[in-house]
């Protein structure tokens, strides 16, 4: 019984040993974790990424804007002390799409050679041309009228008002 | 953003029949519709929406510049007047003196696209010129 509990005493005392070898070789998981997210969110490019931490191993995630951010990320967290390698699992964002180019709108010049081009063979259409606008009056067979509008919206112009009387 | 969707069904019909370099974009209250169709029945549905959400095309509120792609040098094309025959002129313009002409239903070849309202084009007899491209089909 007395060799027992000694026995007892003896491996708990050892236990006790290596978790203590083993807690002071280095800081702790959630240290190294609040130490590199304290530097990432100093610095706005990386405020999003968030990092996980398992024995000293860091596992970064969250988009970054491109490729030198990712791995600017990864040597911030490298330079974090107790930490023993990185895993980047940072995702780079897709590039954001080109603005929309304004719409060009034909010069009245050209314009109006297309228009009176278009009305050519519409007998009774009368059109009028102002700062790229075209005003249509007088009339047109219900037929034909697609086919008008069809031509005239190729020309460019910045928009057309139709007060064509329709037979 | 209300112009988008008074003619969402004719940009969502657009997309669904296959017109490239589709652009949709408002500015000053019109809304521009720019794009390539795969050819003259996808064009000509795309203006029958058109007319039915904006009948006779009364609003002002949209310019359809949509084109008919993939008509190159030496696609045949046939006259389509309604009944006369189109004019074959020296140069992109009604102003150009008529250098030929191609009786309603002929067949020509299509040499170039000056713009997208003139075309140059061949007829079977050798007449060479500038024809007005509403009245020209792929034959």
């Amino acid at each position: 019984m007395k060799r027992s509990i000694l026995n007892y005493l003896i491996v708990l005392a050892s236990a006790t040993m290596i978790a203590a070898t083993l807690s002071s070789c280095g800081p702790k998981d959630a240290d190294i974790k609040a130490a590199v997210t304290k530097q990432m969110q100093a610095m706005p490019d990386m405020s999003g990424m968030t990092a996980d931490v398992k024995d000293g191993v860091v596992t970064l995630s969250g988009e970054v804007k491109d490729d030198a951010t990712k791995a600017m990320c990864e040597t911030v967290a490298k330079g974090v002390a107790g930490v023993k390698s990185v895993v980047n699992n940072c995702t780079v964002a897709p590039p954001p799409p080109p603005p929309a180019a304004p719409v060009v709108i034909a010069a009245d010049d050209p314009l109006t050679k297309g228009v009176t081009d278009a009305i050519k063979d519409f007998t009774g259409v009368k059109a009028d041309v102002k700062d790229g606008v075209i005003t249509l009056t007088g009339e047109i067979k219900k037929a034909d009228l697609k086919t008008l509008m069809m031509s005239l919206n190729t020309l460019k112009p910045k928009k057309i008002d139709n007060q064509l009387v329709i037979k | 953003m209300a112009l988008q969707d008074k003619y969402k069904e004719l940009t969502d019909a657009a997309t669904a029949s296959g017109v490239t370099n589709l652009q949709v974009r408002e500015q000053d209250g019109v809304l521009y519709i720019d794009g390539d169709a795969p050819g003259g029945a996808a064009k000509d549905r795309l203006w029958d929406i058109y007319n039915k959400i904006d009948p006779d095309f009364r609003a002002g509120d949209l310019v359809m510049n949509i084109n008919v792609t993939g008509l190159i040098e030496g696609t045949k094309l046939k006259v389509v007047t309604q009944s006369s025959n189109l004019n074959i002129r020296k140069g992109p313009g009604t102003d150009q003196p008529i250098v030929g002409k191609a009786a309603h239903n002929e067949i020509v070849t299509l040499v170039s696209k000056s713009s997208d309202q003139w075309w140059l084009v061949r007829t079977d007899a050798g007449e060479e010129g500038y024809s007005y491209a509403q009245y020209l089909t792929p034959a």
